[in-house]
């Protein structure tokens, strides 16, 4: 990507109340690197991944002069608002865990340092499909990867054996199990289709083809109604019409509750799924398996990502050093790997993690399942690529209104897919953006 | 001290006086309330411009926008959406809201009642109670697996209508509004039926008049003015719901994310990243509410005013 390289994502834009008289009140300038001497730095780290305290605590006992405070925070794009937001303010926090589909908006609102000095060295502990996520292709880098999210297919084994299903490896065949499923146990569901995390559908999409962001010299062009991601929405519209799938949403008690006892059977997640499962539904530890994602066409092998998550230090730090310095360990050292993935679940990016000694245990709460993170590396090593653009949470937050609207009349996901499609192109003109009709 | 000489200094002091107590509360009102509304209004004519990706430095410029943030806020069919949802919703909340409010204060006020200081704070209580928490704790309360009530009527085999979804979100949604603001209302209206002088009740006594009709035929008619208060307030706060639908909206595929204009200013400014047609928004807001509070104000003050010439 020449271009933006040429344009240098060094420094990233001031927007909105950058020109105002109003903003004098503390606004921090990058270079500011004081106290890093005297006394030890505190940061804070806005964070959503469960037990990563615990992780940080390790830092804090062997770092005595860098003290990082992890503050949980609602996962997805509500905190890519909220990010944007306290940059605004000038009130950002240190570091932030920012999903890769969020960083183009993220530096495009000037919230990102680039740290590309100060992480030197880190690029080849990654994939490159990964590390680009980070820099777009250029000179500096936003963000240190940490996790990736490869989708799979979570189902239960005892009631999979219980009503006589076999684990799907079609689409197709997956359809087809949903209506087994509700022959035999008409209360019960193979999974829902959930209108309030885009993150999902944008990975099913990604499996099948689509490309959903993409520019050619200074136009944007939005793909979010191409052809690939018309066959996901035909297919899940019409299984949620017929009533094979559930419609309600997920992360709520009721969900919790419907895995909890069994009344969904199966989830189409990412690799990241135990750590989720472990809160959502814990009486149901050892009954669950993995398999991988079902194909679009048999024999093939792809899959998309959901969320998956990098570490990045913000522009309102005032210790940018010892923020880098954190993020490349927390992402990199052995030791940090392992506790973020005993801890957190998570799936690391570092290409050296995925094979070494931390993930060749099954997380706990798939005892059953030995050689998850070998089944997982196979998985991951297929992951399609990712397409993200400026306005990504407009487009999400489109998603969850047509979408779950839809959902909830089951009427077929055509209008939605082509609202949200005029919606986010809209968008981006309205912003001000150069965007091919 | 010396005395000041007499005269030109003491009128000139005098004069000054009033200026000078009305210093702190002026610079309180322009810091807090006009700057910002001015910013505001200032954001709501601009835009940005934005040269090639947008990725760069200094690719986004703000440039003047005329009125197109208010043509396009004021054609914007979610925005009018919202704006009949929450009508929908206050024609529930208000009357529902008030009369309870009214007849509790009536029962308060009455002689016979028992236990009055534990029944106000009873009443007073979820008032205290923060709105996102009421709205937490009866979003839990009206999803279908979790749900108490729904686990009743199934158990009884009786039909369980989806309470986050349609019509019944309607209700859903009032009902946290009024069970949280009736305890308040109901207060205000206590409050000046307390301060009504008891020998009115004892001329009506004296006439033979019941409890009821000293309710209806004195109580009532002598607490319209705290009545059009509380009237004024809820119609503000209705128009201005915005933690409760917010709090709910990722329980259920019912609320979209601009269910109330606030959400649709919050939506704009927050997840779009444009707070140019967020303050454009804000604005066309505000001066709707400005002007049905007015128009509602002078209907009321003709009213008491005819009353009081009665």
């Amino acid at each position: 990507m020449p271009h933006i390289t040429r344009r240098s994502l060094a420094a990233a834009t001031a927007v909105l109340l950058g020109a105002t008289a109003l903003t004098a009140c503390g606004s921090s300038d990058s270079g500011d690197e004081g106290g890093a001497a005297s006394g030890p730095v505190s940061l804070t780290y806005w964070a959503w991944a469960p037990g990563m305290d615990k992780v940080a605590a390790l830092w804090n006992a062997e770092h005595p002069d860098i003290q990082v405070t992890v503050q949980k925070q609602a996962s997805g794009d509500d905190l890519v608002t909220k990010i944007i937001t306290a940059t605004k303010a000038h009130k950002g926090p240190d570091l932030v865990q920012a999903e890769y589909q969020a960083l183009p908006t993220l530096v495009s609102n000037d919230a990102l340092a680039d740290i590309a000095p100060e992480v030197q060295g880190a690029k080849d502990k990654f994939a490159p499909g990964i590390w680009q996520q980070t820099t777009f292709g250029g000179e500096a880098v936003y963000a240190l990867p940490q996790d990736s999210g490869p989708l799979m297919f979570f189902y239960r084994e005892d009631l999979f054996k219980q009503y006589g299903l076999t684990v799907p490896t079609t689409w197709d065949e997956f359809a087809e199990t949903a209506r087994a499923l509700k022959k035999k146990a008409p209360k019960k569901a193979l999974t829902t289709f959930s209108a309030n995390d885009a993150g999902l559908f944008a990975g099913l999409s990604q499996q099948a083809g689509a490309k959903w962001w993409t520019f050619e010299g200074d136009t944007w062009k939005v793909g979010i109604e191409d052809a690939a991601t018309k066959k996901v929405t035909d297919f899940w519209g019409g299984l949620v019409a017929e009533g094979a799938v559930d419609n309600q949403p997920m992360y709520t008690p009721a969900w919790n509750k419907a895995l909890n006892t069994g009344e969904q059977l199966a989830w189409v997640s990412a690799v990241w799924a135990p750590g989720t499962l472990t809160t959502a539904a814990p009486d149901t530890k050892g009954k669950w398996a993995m398999a991988p994602l079902p194909q679009w066409n048999k024999g093939e092998t792809a899959t998309g990502s959901w969320g998956g998550s990098s570490t990045a230090v913000t522009t309102d730090s005032k210790h940018k050093a010892a923020a880098a310095k954190f993020a490349t360990w927390l992402n990199t050292d052995p030791k940090a790997l392992e506790a973020l993935v005993k801890e957190s679940g998570i799936y690391p990016a570092a290409t050296a993690a995925q094979t070494s000694g931390a993930l060749a245990q099954a997380p706990a709460f798939f005892p059953n399942q030995a050689d998850f993170y070998t089944r997982a590396a196979e998985i991951a090593k297929t992951t399609a690529p990712a397409a993200w653009g400026p306005n990504v949470n407009v487009a999400y937050t489109s998603f969850k209104d047509e979408f779950g609207k839809a959902a909830k009349a089951k009427s077929g996901f055509d209008a939605a897919l082509a609202k949200v499609q005029t919606t986010t192109v809209a968008d981006l003109s309205k912003q001000g953006f150069e965007v091919a009709k | 001290m010396t005395q000041p000489p007499k005269g030109a200094r003491r009128s000139y002091g005098v004069k000054a006086a009033p200026y000078g107590f009305l210093l702190p509360a002026g610079v309180l009102f322009v810091l807090f309330f006009a700057l910002p509304i001015g910013y505001a209004l200032w954001l709501s004519f601009h835009k940005v411009q934005i040269k090639g990706l947008g990725l760069g430095k200094g690719a986004k410029t703000e440039v003047w926008a005329g009125l197109e943030n208010y043509t396009s806020a004021l054609t914007d069919s979610e925005l009018l959406g919202s704006a009949l949802r929450v009508l929908g919703y206050g024609a529930i909340v208000v009357p529902v809201m008030l009369g309870l409010a009214l007849f509790f204060a009536l029962l308060l006020d009455s002689e016979r009642v028992r236990a009055r200081s534990f029944a106000r704070l009873a009443i007073f209580l979820p008032y205290a109670v923060p709105g996102v928490i009421a709205a937490v704790l009866w979003g839990f309360l009206y999803l279908p697996d979790v749900s108490p009530f729904l686990f009743l009527l199934d158990k009884f085999g009786l039909p369980q209508p989806d309470l986050m979804d349609g019509g019944p979100l309607y209700l859903a949604m009032s009902n946290i509004a009024v069970w949280g603001g009736t305890g308040f209302n109901m207060i205000v209206i206590y409050t000046a039926l307390r301060s009504l002088p008891a020998e009115v009740y004892e001329a009506a006594k004296l006439d033979g008049c019941s409890e009821l009709q000293i309710a209806l035929r004195i109580k009532i008619p002598m607490v319209v003015p705290s009545l059009v208060l509380t009237f004024f307030f809820s119609i503000i706060a209705t128009l201005q719901v915005f933690n409760e639908p917010m709090t709910l909206k990722p329980l259920t595929n019912g609320i979209p994310s601009t269910w109330s204009p606030l959400m649709k200013v919050y939506s704009d400014a927050f997840t779009g990243g444009n707070i140019y047609a967020a303050s454009a928004t804000a604005v066309v807001l505000a001066l709707a509410t400005f002007a049905l509070s007015f128009a509602l104000l002078r209907i009321s003050n003709r009213r008491t005013t005819q009353g009081a010439t009665r």
